[in-house]
């Protein structure tokens, strides 16, 4: 049985509120929050990157299952904000949670479903009998441009997959992908904030990519949205997601559990995974789980999941929910600095 | 700081790898090759060993005039602690206000960036500390409304 | 071993010395050190020199053959010698040279400290002054030099009960020596109040616990006392020298609130000539933080444990008191240029002792003592002086 092994959540424990973005701007913040259903978003400090939170997650996907270093065989880390252009993040994740030497690893982008596309790579390899388990890791920290409507909602977070044969606590049924040449969002090379297409991130992006995936999905899995007992979609904002499940005849009891945007923020890459360990921090052997992940430029990822016995066996304290009650304002100012929003002069 | 000067340290920055003195039982933290208090017998008598993490605050202070690097941190909190295995550390306490850290609040190990070379240069990763309790934290505000369905 | 005495001093004002490069100040004091003396350049059989941090500051080692260069001492290419303890370093190389004269290997030797700290940004220089301690595992993990007297304060605040009002007497008193000190960096006096109100610099110490980074240089000239005469009347005598180490991090320290290096130092000083700390009659002591002057004078004797802040508070370690302590405005005031630190103190005592130190003479000085220390004291040298 080829499926999730283990999973870990990792969420930065300061949070800024949409209202105190909005008064810089002299914008109306409870409009703001209302029309993206973001009220907060997590901040990373200034010790906290892609790799940080890649290695806190991937520790406590580890511990949860009592693995050891040497039973990893790849580790993939799907980003767009890695610290450094060349120079892999999955390296120090390795040495972080004691896997080397004998893995291969490599970091991946495709916008915010690299992670997931890091799923399927482990799924081929696990299936191919290449590897024992692989772990896939979706992060990041991303950054609107000070002003920009993304600037209320990106944020950072991610999480950490161990996918492998053994001791599976949640079955990967399948997995079907969506992709096109969609250019809705892009950074080039060399650029510090993203640019985007506005209103055309939504209907040809995110919805068609989004919502043509969970139908493939659930027409090649055979199943109807009533099936599920849980389902969670890429998150840019509060609304994209609600709007896409009830597209696809889902309800609010089968998507509340995985939404966290509205109180964390967009975490791109680490959207899908915090979804789903939201969920799997709750749920209960035989669960169904819809997971249908978007990354511009533009694919979309599914995933038919359903939960095993071994679940009840695994410690699963430390859950998203408390790492997100932890969470501590703070105001624009340490934002702005926190983010490296501030001109620090030449000499810097 | 040169490239290799900091790579050869990465287990020890990384998983705080240190050392168990098999003659004097002790353990030693950063890693030694020789145990000062056992002298040249410990010399082959030295094992690595992985620090579980967990351990308490002896000292500290809030740093206002940060030291070169941690800038962006406005006032913080520097610690010695000390392991539970026993040997002490310096070490930055992230995650909360600094002003509430005092001796004897249990710490435990987080994985964060220490500094870097420079813009262009090379990042440098290893263990700060985090207060064990939740509690010991500010209570979150808790103004978001239900989520919009 | 043979007896060695002082017979010659020179002190450069400490400061922000803008206009004076380090081999300024250099030949500055060593010229004032040989005159002072009544000697010639001939009759110097070698150059000590103290300096902390040249190479992180002004990108310059060697600094001991550019300080005999630039004295005028390379055409008889005379033997010169850097010492370097952080900021012990002036005390060391005055023990080199004491112990080369007490050995009988040479006869008068230039000991000569200098420092340019304000050559580069703030920041830098107080980099530069972390790096007496461990840079590895203590600066580079965020703690400041400050930050760590900082928690030996704590530490000392928790187990002694030692107060706010207490060290900031520390500074006051500081300021008053040195208001009449014209070679000082700060001459003048501050109140305890505002030693208590300025600015945090890491909880609990503030700006006016915490001594400057400073410019500035010191010389003396050494000779053996049997050859002294024939070049002073006057001359002073090193009657005791004593020198020690500890770990290099506090952390790896049984006691925050302890100096063992400066016990030690002190007492292999005291063993080397027969005398206690009741026989001193004043001190220059390290007093780079409120703190340390503190610890200094409970690990020296002078006070037990836990007791020397309160003594402080009383006016015991003011001119006129029991024993005063850092007459010259000490590191706090009189300023702190780390490689030339050790030597100024020494200067001090010796002021002192030859009845030369105008308003601030302690009357009848006979012994005097010096303390020395580099990063949190994992180097700690001391010497006991004697006038005649």
């Amino acid at each position: 049985m080829n499926g999730i092994v283990s999973y870990g959540a990792y969420v930065p424990s300061h949070k800024i509120e949409t209202g105190e973005i909005a008064s810089v701007w002299g914008a109306d913040g409870s409009a703001w929050a209302k029309n993206l259903n973001v009220y907060s978003k997590s901040v990373p400090g200034p010790d906290e990157d892609v790799i940080t939170i890649a290695v806190e997650a991937t520790r406590q996907a580890m511990k949860r299952a009592n693995l050891n270093g040497d039973l990893i065989g790849a580790i993939y880390t799907g980003s767009e904000s890695h610290p450094y252009a060349v120079k892999p993040t999955s390296t120090i994740v390795a040495e972080a949670i004691g896997a080397t030497p004998n893995l291969t690893a490599a970091d991946f982008e495709f916008a915010c479903k690299a992670g997931t596309a890091a799923i399927q790579t482990c799924l081929g390899m696990v299936g191919d009998k290449q590897i024992d388990n692989g772990i896939a890791i979706g992060v990041d920290t991303s950054q609107g441009a000070p002003g920009d409507a993304l600037e209320y909602s990106a944020s950072a977070g991610g999480g950490a997959l161990v996918i492998g044969t053994k001791n599976v606590i949640a079955k990967i049924n399948h997995t079907t992908s969506y992709t096109t040449d969609t250019p809705d969002f892009w950074r080039r090379e060399g650029q510090k904030y993203p640019r985007h297409g506005g209103r055309f991130t939504g209907k040809p992006a995110f919805f068609k990519h989004v919502v043509s995936c969970g139908m493939m999905m659930m027409q090649k899995a055979g199943t109807e949205a009533k099936d599920y007992d849980y389902v969670v979609t890429h998150q840019p904002n509060g609304k994209f997601p609600i709007r896409a499940a009830k597209t696809l005849g889902f309800t609010k009891e089968q998507f509340e559990t995985g939404l966290l945007t509205p109180r964390i923020g967009n975490t791109y890459s680490g959207a899908v995974f915090l979804g789903l360990a939201a969920i799997l921090d709750i749920a209960k052997p035989g669960d169904r789980i819809l997971a249908v992940a978007y990354g511009s430029g533009a694919g979309s990822d599914a995933f038919d999941i359903t939960v095993t016995d071994e679940i009840a066996k695994m410690d699963r304290s430390e859950t998203v929910e408390e790492l997100i009650s932890r969470m501590k304002i703070v105001n624009y100012a340490t934002y702005a600095k926190y983010r490296g929003k501030l001109n620090m002069g030449a000499s810097k | 700081m040169s490239v290799p000067r900091f790579w050869r340290e990465l287990d020890t920055r990384y998983n705080l790898i240190g050392s168990y003195c098999k003659i004097t039982k002790t353990y030693h933290y950063p890693r030694r090759s020789f145990n000062p208090e056992a002298g040249r017998e410990s010399i082959g008598s030295m094992e690595d060993y992985q620090f579980k993490g967990t351990g308490e605050i002896v000292s500290s202070t809030v740093v206002h005039q940060a030291q070169t690097g941690y800038e962006m941190f406005g006032p913080y909190c520097i610690a010695i602690i000390k392991l539970d295995e026993g040997p002490q550390i310096t070490t930055q306490i992230v995650d909360c206000d600094p002003e509430i850290v005092r001796p004897g609040m249990k710490v435990k190990s987080v994985f964060r960036k220490l500094g870097e070379d420079s813009e262009s240069g090379i990042l440098h990763y290893g263990t700060k500390f985090i207060l064990n309790e939740v509690s010991n934290l500010e209570e979150p505000e808790e103004n978001i409304p239900d989520i919009e369905v | 071993m043979r007896e060695v005495s002082i017979i010659g001093i020179g002190i450069t004002k400490f400061g922000e010395l803008w206009d004076k490069s380090l081999r300024q100040l250099g030949l500055e004091t060593g010229l004032a050190a040989i005159s002072d003396a009544g000697i010639t350049s001939k009759d110097i059989d070698a150059l000590y020199i103290g300096n902390m941090a040249a190479g992180s500051t002004l990108q310059q080692e060697h600094v001991s053959a550019l300080m005999a260069d630039y004295c005028g001492l390379a055409s008889q290419n005379i033997p010169a010698t850097r010492v370097e303890a952080a900021s012990a370093s002036g005390g060391l190389a005055v023990r080199q040279a004491y112990m080369a004269i007490a050995g009988g290997f040479i006869d008068i030797a230039v000991v000569g400290g200098a420092e340019k700290m304000t050559d580069v940004s703030d920041s830098e220089s107080s980099y530069t002054v972390s790096m007496g301690s461990d840079e590895q595992w203590e600066s580079k993990a965020g703690a400041t030099f400050a930050s760590l007297h900082a928690m030996m304060t704590q530490s000392h605040m928790a187990e002694y009960g030692t107060t706010r009002e207490e060290l900031s007497a520390v500074s006051e008193k500081n300021h008053f020596h040195a208001s009449m000190n014209p070679m000082a960096q700060f001459p003048f006096a501050i109140s305890a109040e505002a030693v208590s109100n300025s600015g945090m610099v890491s909880s609990p110490l503030r700006m006016l616990d915490c001594a400057p980074n400073s410019d500035g240089a010191a010389a003396i000239v050494l000779c053996a006392t049997e050859k002294a005469k024939k070049y002073k009347k006057k001359s002073i005598k090193i009657i005791g020298s004593g020198q020690a180490s500890d770990t290099l991090s506090l952390h790896h320290r049984k006691h925050l609130n302890q100096m063992p290096a400066i016990r030690m130092a002190a007492k292999r000083a005291f063993k080397s000539c027969g005398k206690k700390a009741s026989d001193l009659d004043l001190i220059e002591i390290h007093d780079n933080f409120t703190i340390s002057e503190i610890i200094a004078l409970e690990e020296i004797g002078i006070f037990k444990r836990g007791k020397a802040a309160q003594s402080i508070l009383k006016g015991e370690t003011k001119l006129g008191g029991k024993i005063p302590i850092n007459t010259s405005g000490g590191l706090k005031a009189r300023g702190h240029a780390p490689g030339a630190t050790g030597i100024a103190q020494v200067v001090e005592i010796v002021q002192q002792l030859r009845g030369e130190a105008g308003d601030r003479q302690v009357k009848n000085a006979k012994i005097g003592m010096v303390e020395n220390h580099g990063g949190t004291a994992a180097t700690a040298v001391v010497h006991i002086l004697e006038g005649e």
